[in-house]
């Protein structure tokens, strides 16, 4: 560990002393992070009472935050239209929870499988495997569309659940994630485990995985959340397999007669992203405390 | 040599199994990433309409932007500054917040860290900011500055070229806690915390000391990896633009390196030419990424 400190050992003189905290500098913090929470979370709380707006108060003079007469009426609207679908919602929402499920259940194991190894052992190609995976990080999707779909249709994935699932599976942002915290785990650990006879697959995810729980916790969250909001329009045309997002903005982009309704579905597609957002920022435990010592 | 190639070669076959684990993973890498930016940077040497076989057309493409676009510069131009004041402003504030939030009590830290991070859930919450800029008297800014008497009439905030950039910028800012952000929660949660008593017992005074002697040290490749994602966030930004201010925005004022790419990829079909935008956008974030990882290199 890269901790120097030999500048301020012969400084010290009271071995006991507890961290300072100056008062008025902790309250200074203090209303600065407040006001940039509220910056941050204002216009996302305003958008969740718009949907509660019934039309008339959307478009009044001056505009409101609040909401005058809280109304489901946008949601209402909503259930009847998803009612009158050639297809049954649930079967849409099927579609997107299984998706994001299973791409994030392999995202997440597979990533890891490919960032032990190129965090741990010196292996001929892992520094330019590893390089390679970060700078493709820096190119942009807009312009490997049109190839990345003429690979999918030679591979008959068009129309077919794999199209969806199968690219954000080897998204390079988790390799890097788990590949910087893996990295950081002292290499008396996995020595210990391999004395044991322990082999590779069995270290990775007996020894390894419960130590880096804050990376894979954190990374469950931007993968579930990147699927869940994908599209795949172009990948997918089976009117059964389109994913939520894609079938909800289908029925509530006509105009502003159908605002409130599109509202009231933002709003409602957020709820699983926020949850598993939730579930797994309140498991981020301080997991050194429990799995042992650290270099 | 030959020893050297039989000695890697005999490395690589006793490492068959890590291999193995890593397989699965980079083939589809290769095929979801590899073969596609490949092909992208091949494309950028020709003319493609999408329709017709593309035709291998040398330089052109790039002697064209470089000499030619005069839009390209007004891109490159803007794309900078979102690449030096937003991307560096939204790196530190992402750090600071979480070093912030990390003291507090678990079921808090997870409020807070919530509050930061709710504007990226979406991934398109920053259409909200259309009805909070809109351009008619119900907009939220024109209706406060109306009631206020400040303004007489609206101000069209996204369709003005003096105003349409730095609105956007402060969206871009509001989106940018993602990535970079929790991971430096993650890394934070990470650190050992026997560090911090042995550092107080060598003298540690103060919150400020603890952040540079113990905390940043241990936290390097978190340090990298927000650096990277925020290069890729803020060089790439442009999205929120076309939502916000159309794709062109008034006098090209908030069109950005992406929206070109944007623009004649999808909307003119010259995909040989916006390959070309990509890939000296590339280049751009390439150095960029190189002058970063010699910065931080000290805590690697």
């Amino acid at each position: 560990m890269a901790l120097n400190l030999k500048l301020l050992r012969h400084r010290s003189t009271n071995h006991t002393k507890k961290i300072s905290r100056s008062g008025w500098g902790n309250l200074l913090v203090l209303v600065f992070l407040l006001l940039l929470a509220a910056f941050s979370i204002l216009p996302f709380i305003f958008a969740i009472l718009q949907s509660f707006k019934p039309l008339d108060e959307i478009f009044i003079f001056p505009p409101r935050f609040f909401v005058n007469r809280p109304s489901l009426e946008n949601y209402y609207l909503l259930s009847q239209l998803t009612k009158n679908m050639w297809v049954p919602f649930s079967r849409y929402s099927f579609n997107s929870v299984f998706v994001s499920i299973t791409a994030t259940v392999l995202h997440v194991v597979f990533a890891s499988m490919c960032a032990y190894p190129l965090a741990k052992f010196k292996i001929p190609g892992s520094k330019m495997i590893f390089n390679v995976i970060v700078l493709s990080l820096l190119f942009t999707g807009e312009v490997t569309a049109i190839p990345s779909f003429i690979l999918m249709s030679r591979t008959g994935m068009i129309n077919n659940y794999l199209a969806l699932i199968l690219p954000p599976v080897a998204s390079s942002l988790g390799l890097f994630l788990m590949k910087q915290f893996i990295e950081q785990m002292p290499d008396s650990i996995i020595e210990a485990a391999r004395v044991d006879g322990s082999g590779n697959f069995r270290t990775l995810f007996s020894v390894v995985m419960p130590s880096v729980r804050p990376a894979w916790l954190t990374l469950i969250i931007f993968s579930f959340q990147g699927v869940w909001n994908r599209e795949g329009l172009e990948f997918i045309y089976n009117e059964e397999l389109k994913m939520l997002p894609t079938v909800l903005r289908q029925i509530t982009s006509s105009g502003i007669a159908r605002s409130g309704a599109a509202a009231a579905a933002a709003v409602l597609l957020m709820i699983p992203p926020i949850t598993i957002f939730i579930l797994s920022q309140s498991n981020i435990i301080e997991t050194m405390a429990h799995s042992g010592i650290k270099e | 040599m030959m020893d050297l190639i039989k000695s890697k070669i005999r490395l690589m076959l006793s490492n068959g199994d890590l291999y193995l684990m890593m397989a699965p993973f980079l083939i589809l890498f290769l095929m979801f990433t590899v073969i596609p930016v490949m092909s992208s940077v091949l494309l950028s040497f020709t003319d493609f309409n999408l329709l017709e076989w593309p035709s291998f057309v040398g330089w052109d493409n790039y002697v064209k932007l470089f000499l030619e676009d005069k839009i390209f510069t007004i891109t490159v131009k803007n794309t900078l500054l979102f690449a030096l004041l937003t991307g560096p402003l939204s790196y530190f504030l992402s750090l600071f917040v979480a070093w912030m939030v990390n003291d507090l009590s678990p079921k808090i830290r997870t409020l807070f860290t919530f509050m930061f991070y709710a504007p990226s859930i979406s991934g398109t919450m920053y259409f909200i900011w259309s009805l909070i800029f809109s351009g008619d008297i119900y907009g939220w800014v024109n209706g406060f500055l109306i009631n206020t008497g400040i303004l007489n009439e609206p101000v069209a905030w996204l369709n003005d070229s003096r105003y349409s950039l730095s609105i956007i910028m402060l969206v871009q800012l509001w989106m940018s806690m993602g990535a970079g952000f929790l991971a430096f929660i993650a890394g934070l949660q990470s650190i050992d915390r026997t560090l911090y008593e042995s550092g107080s017992i060598d003298g540690v005074r103060n919150r400020w000391q603890e952040l540079i002697y113990i905390t940043l040290p241990s936290m390097g490749p978190q340090l990298l990896f927000g650096a990277v994602m925020q290069i890729s966030a803020s060089f790439s930004a442009g999205r929120i633009s076309i939502a916000l201010a159309g794709n062109p925005s008034t006098d090209y004022a908030a069109n950005t390196i992406i929206t070109h790419v944007i623009d004649y990829a999808t909307i003119r079909y010259e995909m040989g030419y916006a390959s070309a935008i990509a890939t000296v956008l590339f280049m751009l974030m390439l150095i960029t990424n190189s002058f970063i990882r010699r910065v931080l290199r000290k805590y690697n």
